[in-house]
């Protein structure tokens, strides 16, 4: 259902690719649907100092756990009530957009990055250096995700930066294998033989013959990653190994408001609410994309 | 067939070696020196600095540290908590059973909802089932489990009063464990009401833990229903005249059932570390709260043995999944 109607290409020019691509993406409503919310989530990130009523970390010593507006005793200085110290929730889950995004983004490309050049390293040399790179990705693979995330970060030390760092490195297989396993498949065919007949050296044959074509799958894994570490990030604020408070991150905000769970829900309920949101239109845009670059990776 | 096993277990000594290299590491990876941080803020004098210095090894070559410490791990010696004193052996074979409680029943949720929610969505593609399916499972696949717990906590605990917040038992009840389940135990000690509370107890923890399973399982059978429908053999099933039901419980569903296995086996994974979070969320007594108490006290030890004995329970579950998988499809032995 997500193929473009072979009708169009009779009487017009055949479509370029990326008008092709949008026609693919497009007709997946889900996939479009997650787009709209990954630019809305992208905007309130951009846009966070301008459109939040409050300063993320501005407390308010008259209204501890406040309500939302719509219950009793809510405000419409605060829409979405307060926190235990008086914080802004609305304010708080705006700036939060910002952390998260940072996260996801950040780890993708830091993963994407180094799998890049160890799946082209572990392709293109091969012999030991590939059984080295590829048995220390079975490790990290083989190990439950997120306890070798809270092992590193008990090692480097609770916060941002390190769980970012721990949770590029649990994901970096993934980027590895599909880097590698491209290559291989590449490095088979006629242009890359071409090339290096042509006098191509090794560094060229790499990233400017082969990794282009490898594009694809690695945008499809880099977009899916985001929601993962995404995910990750907040499980680790949660357990209080991620940003520390009082950090507006949606995790950590939650591991905040757990003490609250009995008596103020809204503390509990949105932060949760944004990452599950967030996460499933990063999943729905990255199966549109999957869809829509390689109906071959469809599963 | 025993060649096949065999390739597979060669592939399986590297992984664990890497696995205990790392886990080896890894307490040599904490910043400062290590029996300062055993220490910790209490400090230490310089002759019992030494002492430990000498036990402990360290001054040894990098190498031969790692030698005597593999040798141990294969003894099955994984060091002492730095807290308790006590084998890190034996405190995790002391709280495993809770946690393989709590995974089982997990496993268990996802398995009857998700195969015939995915069976269903494929036999029905496109309906309204099928998309609520998939929307459903694609929920469940993104959902943060820590607040997942906390709003069905908010809802079934708080508001409603059904189930018991946190711990696996109330506390009025003691029975001696027999097989480390509580189910079974508090079933054979005959106490009345015990079986009862350790269900209640179970209900939440299950739900969360099973959350993210049971997403992919149902993903999984939809998929594999969908490719197995469209072969050959299904069309002539159903040319022969055999009655839809039969088609797709007998036919369809076994061979769907091969990829849906290895995708199970993979959940042990993602079992052990949704554990951590649901245990923490519920105050379960396992294994995964045990390795996050151990961070807040810098118990190195209870760390690098909780993550061999995971990693290493997560790899023969792989193997063996491998293994069957071998069994099941000829394909696949000949393949490898």
């Amino acid at each position: 259902m997500n193929d473009a109607p072979p009708s169009t290409a009779t009487a017009e020019a055949p479509p370029g690719p990326l008008r092709e691509f949008w026609a693919s993406f497009s007709a997946n409503a889900g996939a479009v649907a997650g787009l709209v919310i990954v630019v809305a989530v992208l905007l309130m990130a951009a846009l966070a100092p301008w459109i939040a009523p409050h300063a993320p970390d501005m407390t308010d010593n008259t209204a501890f756990l406040r309500p939302p507006v719509w219950a009793d005793g809510g405000s419409w200085s605060t829409p979405l009530g307060t926190d235990a110290i008086g914080r802004d929730m609305l304010s708080r889950l705006i700036h939060g957009a910002r952390l998260s995004l940072t996260i996801g983004l950040a780890v993708v490309a830091l993963s994407i990055a180094v799998g890049i050049v160890l799946g082209m390293v572990a392709g293109f040399v091969r012999g030991v250096t590939e059984i080295a790179i590829m048995r220390l990705m079975d490790v990290i693979l083989t190990l439950p995700s997120l306890l070798l995330a809270i092992v590193i970060v008990a090692i480097l030390g609770p916060g941002l930066m390190n769980a970012m760092l721990a949770v590029s490195v649990v994901v970096l297989p993934h980027y590895v294998r599909i880097t590698r396993a491209a290559v291989l498949a590449e490095t088979a065919r006629d242009y890359v033989t071409a090339a290096r007949l042509a006098g191509a050296g090794r560094l060229r044959l790499m990233f400017i013959e082969v990794l282009p074509n490898c594009a694809a799958p690695l945008i499809v894994q880099a977009s899916l990653g985001v929601s993962t570490a995404i995910l990750d990030a907040a499980a680790l604020g949660f357990l209080g190994l991620g940003a520390q408070p009082p950090a507006a991150e949606w995790g950590t905000m939650l591991a905040d408001a757990r003490e609250f769970v009995l008596r103020a829900w809204w503390v509990v309920t949105f932060p949760g609410l944004m990452i599950l949101v967030t996460v499933l239109a990063f999943n729905l845009l990255g199966d549109g994309l999957r869809d829509a670059l390689d109906p071959k990776l469809k599963r | 067939m025993l060649r096949f096993i065999l390739t597979r277990l060669s592939l399986v000594i590297p992984t664990f070696v890497g696995m205990t290299l790392l886990a080896f590491l890894m307490i040599r990876l904490v910043p400062g020196d290590p029996i300062e941080t055993l220490a910790g803020e209490r400090g230490i004098d310089a002759a019992r600095h030494a002492a430990l210095v000498k036990e402990y090894g360290l001054d040894q070559p990098l190498l031969t540290q790692y030698a005597i410490y593999i040798g141990r791990v294969l003894q099955g010696d994984l060091g002492k908590s730095m807290i308790t004193q006590a084998p890190v052996l034996q405190e995790f074979t002391a709280l495993f059973p809770a946690t393989i409680e709590l995974a089982t029943c997990a496993i268990l949720f996802a398995l009857v909802l998700g195969i015939p929610a995915g069976m269903l969505a494929a036999v029905k593609r496109n309906s309204v089932f099928d998309h609520g399916v998939m929307g459903v499972s694609l929920t469940g696949y993104s959902m943060p489990i820590f607040w997942w717990g906390l709003l069905l906590i908010l809802l079934f605990s708080v508001q409603l009063g059904w189930t018991p917040v946190s711990g696996r038992i109330a506390v009025k009840y003691y029975f001696e464990p027999v097989t480390g389940f509580n189910l079974i135990d508090a079933w054979l000690s005959g106490e009345p009401g015990a079986w009862r509370s350790t269900a209640s107890h179970l209900v939440l923890p299950t739900i969360v833990l099973g959350t993210n399973p049971l997403a992919i399982i149902a993903r999984m059978t939809r998929s594999a229903m969908l490719e197995v429908l469209g072969e050959d053999y299904i069309r002539t099933a159903r040319a022969k005249g055999l009655s839809a039901w039969r088609v797709v419980a007998l036919h369809a569903f076994r061979n769907a059932l091969i990829p849906v296995v290895t995708v199970i086996g993979l959940q042990v994974s993602v079992l052990f570390t949704g554990a951590i979070l649901t245990e923490t969320i519920f105050s379960w007594p396992g294994v995964g709260k045990w390795m996050i108490e151990a961070i807040s006290r810098r118990d190195y030890p209870v760390l690098q043995g909780g993550l061999l004995l995971l990693g290493g329970m997560v790899m023969v579950v792989n193997l063996l999944v491998d293994v069957a998988y071998g069994v099941i499809n000829p394909r696949v032995r000949r393949a490898s």
